[in-house]
């Protein structure tokens, strides 16, 4: 969380960039498709950690956010035939109201009772998914999503979520490199302390929740139109695990740490999952090697062994 | 400027605080002494909010305070140190002082003004005040002890206050830091004309800064006065100051 972007990290995020900008240029649709699903999996991971890392609340519940963005999408879009820019801009205001909503009550509390709400009010998103058939499709999903013509393409579509992503991750650095997040790390650091020279720390835990929510949105309306269908799954609460371990892996003292523990956590299924069918034991193996040995992730992991080349030298 | 009406402060039918009524004159520089137990800090929690009174009430400049949370309090001038450190430990010390300097200036909510560089020379020139600009890039909660106090003076002070408390400002430290912080307290005080409260276990320091003392014994002010009054009170030598006095005067 250094204050300026440093050069090395400025040229990794133009490395980066211009790779992604190329991979339609290789001409295979599984690439563009895996890609395209790491990019939406890094935001969602890159908002949560505005929770965990910055605010230093533990969230259980974050795919709620993603799935009201995912199906409110797929509902305006399918369901009432509007064109992509009204639908994606007011699904975003639809889970930032959520977000908004479900923030005034978890924000009252903190630690374990804090993470415990979040879980509740997941699985209440959830039930509402699964119960609501007419409008959701409950358990069946909300298949056919109807994808706008103009991205209604392997290649087209890969370059609006790369667009996407990149400016809500643009954004979301902004966010947390501004006197907001700059005073959220305090409040995260000592509570106590940033009261007593002013800040209202429940109103900033408020905003991080918000902020948070209304990115994973975002991340879940751009999956539910890469996918063409949007499905109960999404808000369960395994799903919120698997971005929160995303975001450990990756590493939650960095901003972008939580982006590569997605695209590592999410090569590693696919990988694992074209071999064996013990994913959930390889998911268990890499959780309890970050908790014993990677305690800030891979950023963190980085950042050793970067000091520890700089110092042999 | 500050005053406290019957105030008390039971815990589970403990009393720590009994009808305290106490006035704090704009300018002076108060000292509360007392032995360990007294109340001194529970004092200066249920004056800057952060616990309530069970009984009786807090007033600045005439308007109700008690109640209020600490954020508010804050914003009204009144900001405080604690007596065991209090700072982000994990934060540099830049960042522990513009922090207070962002809250200060209403900008916490504002989320596009980039951290880096904000507020830079301010939170210069407070940690020059304090000896602390030759560690500014250090990680705060790996500085040496008595640095820790001087920035944490420098987080209170960045809050911009008309009233400072500060809570046993030199406990823990060497005699020399001690007399540095004596220094730069009475400094302060009267460069920036701030009304002064504190706590302090040291009898010389309190008679080095304090133009009023007042003693608390078992959650009860007993005496209040000018020092040499206090220092002649015979209840009071022999509730605390003891031998001490006879140390302080020599
Ligand atoms: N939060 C609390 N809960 C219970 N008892 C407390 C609490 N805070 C202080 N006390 C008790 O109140 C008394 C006064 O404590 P304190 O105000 O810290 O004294 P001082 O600062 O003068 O040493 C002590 O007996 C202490 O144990
Ligand atoms: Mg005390």
């Amino acid at each position: 969380m250094t204050d300026a972007m440093t050069r090395s990290a400025m040229a990794g995020c133009l490395i980066s960039l211009a790779l992604l900008i190329s991979v339609p240029l290789f001409q295979s649709a599984y690439l563009i498709d895996v890609v395209t699903e790491i990019l939406i999996y890094a935001l969602f991971a890159l908002s949560l950690n505005v929770i965990i890392g910055y605010s230093g609340n533990v969230s259980f519940g974050h795919a709620a956010y993603f799935a009201i963005g995912g199906y409110t999408n797929a509902i305006l879009l399918t369901s009432h035939g509007w064109a992509l820019v009204p639908s994606f801009v007011t699904s975003i205001l639809v889970t930032m109201i959520a977000a908004g909503f479900v923030a005034y009550f978890c924000t009252r509390l903190t630690n374990i009772y804090f993470a415990m709400l979040t879980l509740a009010f997941s699985m209440l998103v959830w039930a509402i998914a699964f119960k609501w058939r007419s409008v959701t499709g409950g358990d069946d999903g909300f298949v056919g999503i109807r994808v706008p013509e103009i991205i209604n393409n392997r290649a087209h579509f890969y370059y609006f979520t790369l667009i996407m992503v990149t400016a809500a991750t643009t954004l979301l650095w902004f966010i947390c490199h501004s006197a907001f997040g700059r005073t959220l790390v305090a409040v995260r650091e000592n509570a106590t302390r940033a009261g007593f020279v002013g800040v209202n720390t429940r109103l900033m835990r408020w905003w991080a929740f918000v902020v948070a929510g209304t990115f994973a949105g975002i991340a879940g309306a751009i999956f539910g139109m890469f996918h063409r269908g949007m499905y109960v799954e999404s808000a369960f609460w395994t799903q919120s695990a698997t971005v929160l371990i995303m975001t450990l892996l990756g590493g939650m003292f960095s901003f972008f740490g939580p982006a590569i523990g997605a695209a590592t956590l999410f090569i590693l299924e696919r990988i694992t999952n074209e071999y064996t069918e013990y994913w959930p034991t390889v998911l268990g193996c890499i959780l309890l090697v970050i908790l014993l040995f990677l305690p800030d992730g891979l950023a963190g992991l980085a950042r050793k062994v970067r000091s520890y080349v700089a110092g042999s030298n | 400027m500050l005053e406290t009406h019957d105030l008390h402060k039971h815990f589970d039918g403990f009393k720590a605080i009994t009808a305290i009524n106490f006035k704090l004159i704009e300018g002076e520089r108060h000292a509360i002494i007392g032995p360990n137990g007294a109340g001194k800090t529970t004092f200066f929690n249920l004056i800057t909010g952060h616990l309530q009174p069970s009984a009786g009430e807090v007033r600045y400049k005439g308007d109700l305070i008690s109640g209020l949370p600490p954020y508010r309090i804050v914003k009204l001038g009144l900001a405080r140190s604690f007596q065991r450190i209090n700072i982000y430990p994990r934060m540099t010390v830049f960042q522990n002082v513009q922090v207070a300097l962002i809250a200060q200036n209403n900008q916490h909510l504002h989320f596009f003004t980039r951290a880096h560089n904000l507020y830079k020379e301010e939170t210069e020139d407070l940690l020059e005040l304090v000896d602390l600009l030759g560690e500014i890039q250090d990680i705060a909660g790996e500085l040496a002890y008595g640095k820790q106090k001087q920035l944490e003076l420098a987080i209170s002070l960045a809050a911009n206050p008309r009233v400072l408390l500060l809570d046993e400002p030199t406990a823990g430290m060497s005699p020399s830091e001690t007399a540095e912080s004596i220094r730069l307290i009475n400094d302060i005080t009267q460069s920036r004309s701030l009304t002064l409260l504190f706590t302090e276990h040291d009898m010389s320091v309190v008679f080095s800064i304090a133009d009023r003392i007042s003693v608390l014994h078992h959650g009860e002010i007993l005496a209040s006065g000018a020092p040499d009054e206090v220092r002649k009170d015979v209840e009071v030598r022999r509730v605390y100051l003891g031998e001490e006095v006879g140390h302080a005067s020599a």
